[in-house]
């Protein structure tokens, strides 16, 4: 809509080439690029202690590229996405100790508890209000944390420990380089194929109703059936990434899954750019490298997370790296995506700002007012 | 059984006073303020920094220097509500919702860890700590400090809703929370508006937070968390957005909690209260004095 509007009313914009940079950013040969990193760093760095920030990191990738479905695809903010991994994690933990199961076969498990998960928290609670939602989410995010430090299953405050390694046609993987490959592999299957579904008629569909539900709606999408894919997708990440993390550590317990760790995949998710694979992964690189260095900073540096993340509201609610909000078009360098006023706004942010903008013109002739969002 | 009952009416008392913040907020502006229980924390530990400066205080003199103390947190906290308002809110009014909901979870996490980077992440023992006789009424015990940390709750809440109902300001609030366009072009400073209700919102919430310390003597950075999620819980119940219902709502859970925690144990207490906080969410998400609200568009 605001698009139509905005190469009619802004001839300044058209004829411009996409930059070197951006042009960059765009390629199709990046994800490879990425995936190379990954697979090259262990011969750089091979010590314990950078193997294990690395599958740290990993994992944290496939979070963010989760939660990116969510809050980034459909425009729900999940406040308590760590629950997810928590379902996941322990699933994977218990069925793992009570079988002796190799953790790999938990996978069906897992999956089944965490659509289950998704299903119970979501199929009540997406119906409402969005900000409803979110607390919603945030409450849930306690009530499993706090479930599994009340229960006898799940071992109480101490958690459950022992659970073992990877283990994939005989070959033990759970040596830290080894592990590493493996979640490398998998992260990266995952994390295409969340970049895959965005692109598909669901991921359209998803776009849709984050820019306008009704409108997504009166265009014959069910809204509802919708978004409830959009978090059961979110919780199977999540659960995936639990089992990983379980497996990684070999002990988890309710200390794992606070609302701070809610909060980073939230903040790696906006500050890479909501919505964009590439700029969530690198927001998630970012925000689960970044305490290491800062380690000596203690607390401080969460202060400086809050503070990136309302800044990054208030002077760049795209992210820095954000995606496309049109299909690129094949012939078309006159709008590269790193230009603000033009089409490549984070989720809704520009569009509908645009329109507002105009609206509050008409109005109230330029005066600031008390708008409800 | 009255035991429990008054339990849960003090403890609701707490709930309604930062619940009547949430409220406020949300019926004016339609935003989630997530940093608010973080300025019951604030609040708390304003009170704490002030009244271990001062040093020593006989115990006469205890009550008399909480007021002081509870009213100076007041004003401070107020304003570093209106602060947060300005800095991280009002750029972005007339943004997506997203945008804003994050925006306020980023101020929650500002203040959290602010306040563990200056006062440390260990929880601290609060100066004052409000002791008492302990009188039976009805088989109930009730201690001193109750009493009059119930009256001062009651009073605050009593004064708050004869400001919004008498006073011109409390007038434009109400109309804000109707049609900001239309108060907008009937003259009314909407800015000034806003930031007066961020400014009592907050001081109510801080005031909760001394009022807590005094009582259970000991604060971290993170109490405002779990109780910010409990006043939203009883926000909802009574309706957001509105004043009684945030009241009301307040008491009620205090109650539920009190009785769900006796059934279920009080491990379970927490749960309980996100799980009532779902299914209102769900069976009624007007609330009980709430009208109907739609998104708006």
């Amino acid at each position: 809509m605001s698009e139509n509007v905005d190469s009619s009313t802004a001839p300044r914009l058209i004829g411009k080439p996409a930059s070197v940079v951006s042009r960059l950013f765009e390629s199709k040969q990046l994800g490879w690029a990425g995936f190379a990193i990954a697979v090259i760093f262990p011969f750089l760095v091979a010590n314990n202690y950078a193997m294990n920030i690395a599958t740290t990191a990993v994992i944290f990738i496939l979070l963010a590229s989760g939660l990116n479905i969510v809050v980034g695809y459909c425009g729900l903010l999940d406040l308590g996405y760590i629950a997810f991994m928590a379902v996941g994690a322990y699933t994977a933990g218990i069925v793992s100790k009570a079988w002796e199961l190799p953790i790999l076969f938990t996978i069906p498990a897992v999956l089944l508890m965490t659509v289950l998960a998704g299903l119970i928290i979501g199929a009540p609670t997406l119906r409402l209000r969005s900000d409803y939602l979110a607390i919603v989410t945030l409450g849930f995010g306690e009530i499993i944390r706090l479930t599994a430090n009340n229960l006898t299953i799940t071992g109480g405050p101490s958690g459950i420990y022992g659970i073992p390694g990877v283990e994939l046609f005989g070959l033990d993987l759970s040596s830290p380089v080894m592990f590493y490959f493996f979640c490398v592999v998998v992260v990266s299957l995952l994390v295409l194929g969340s970049a895959r579904l965005g692109k598909s008629r669901l991921g359209r569909a998803w776009r849709f109703v984050r820019e306008d539900e009704d409108a997504a709606e009166a265009m014959g999408i069910h809204t509802y059936k919708v978004k409830l894919a959009a978090y059961i997708f979110g919780a199977m990440w999540g659960g995936i990434g639990g089992m990983l993390f379980a497996a990684h550590l070999s002990a988890i317990s309710p200390q794992s899954f606070v609302f701070l760790q809610s909060a980073l995949v939230l903040m790696a998710v906006v500050l890479g750019g909501m919505g964009n694979t590439r700029g969530v992964v690198v927001g998630a690189v970012v925000i689960s490298l970044l305490p290491e260095f800062l380690r000596d900073m203690g607390n401080l540096r969460y202060v400086i997370f809050g503070v990136v993340l309302i800044a990054v509201m208030v002077l760049r609610p795209q992210g820095f790296w954000p995606t496309r909000a049109y299909e690129p078009e094949k012939a078309g360098p006159d709008r590269d995506g790193h230009d603000q006023d033009d089409g490549g706004s984070g989720p809704g942010a520009h569009g509908r700002k645009r329109s507002r903008r105009e609206h509050r013109k008409v109005t109230s002739s330029g005066q600031e007012r008390g708008e409800n969002a | 059984m009255t035991q429990l009952l008054w339990n849960g009416l003090f403890v609701g008392s707490f709930y309604a006073l930062i619940a009547l913040g949430y409220s406020m907020v949300y019926g004016i502006i339609k935003l989630l303020n997530f940093a608010h229980g973080d300025l019951y924390m604030l609040g708390a530990f304003i009170g704490y920094a002030m009244l271990s400066s001062v040093g020593v205080i006989p115990a006469s003199m205890s009550i008399t220097a909480l007021l002081i103390v509870l009213l100076l947190t007041m004003i401070i906290s107020g304003g570093i509500g209106v602060g947060i308002e300005r800095l991280a809110y009002r750029p972005l009014r007339g943004s997506p919702r997203l945008a804003v909901l994050i925006t306020a979870v980023g101020a929650s996490f500002t203040l959290e860890y602010g306040v563990s980077a200056i006062a440390g992440p260990n929880p601290r023992v609060f100066p004052v700590r409000l002791q008492g006789e302990t009188f039976d009424i009805l088989g109930a015990r009730v201690s001193a400090p109750q009493i009059v940390l119930m009256v001062i709750a009651v009073l605050l809440m009593l004064s708050l809703n004869s400001y919004i109902q008498r006073t011109s300001m409390g007038r434009a609030m109400r109309a804000i929370a109707l049609d900001p366009k239309g108060s907008l072009l009937m003259g009314i400073n909407v800015n000034k508006v806003i930031t007066w209700t961020f400014f009592i919102g907050s001081a109510l919430a801080g005031a909760a937070g001394v009022m807590a310390g005094a009582y259970y003597g000991k604060i971290d950075f993170l109490m405002g968390f779990i109780i910010g999620l409990k006043a939203f819980t009883a926000a909802v119940i009574g309706g957001i957005g509105n004043i009684k219902g945030a009241m009301l709502g307040g008491l009620l859970l205090g109650l539920l909690e009190a009785f769900g925690s006796q059934w279920l144990g009080g491990e379970w207490r927490d749960v309980f209260t996100f799980a009532v906080l779902i299914a209102f969410l769900t069976l009624k998400p007007t609330g009980l004095l709430g009208e109907r609200v739609t998104e708006r568009v």
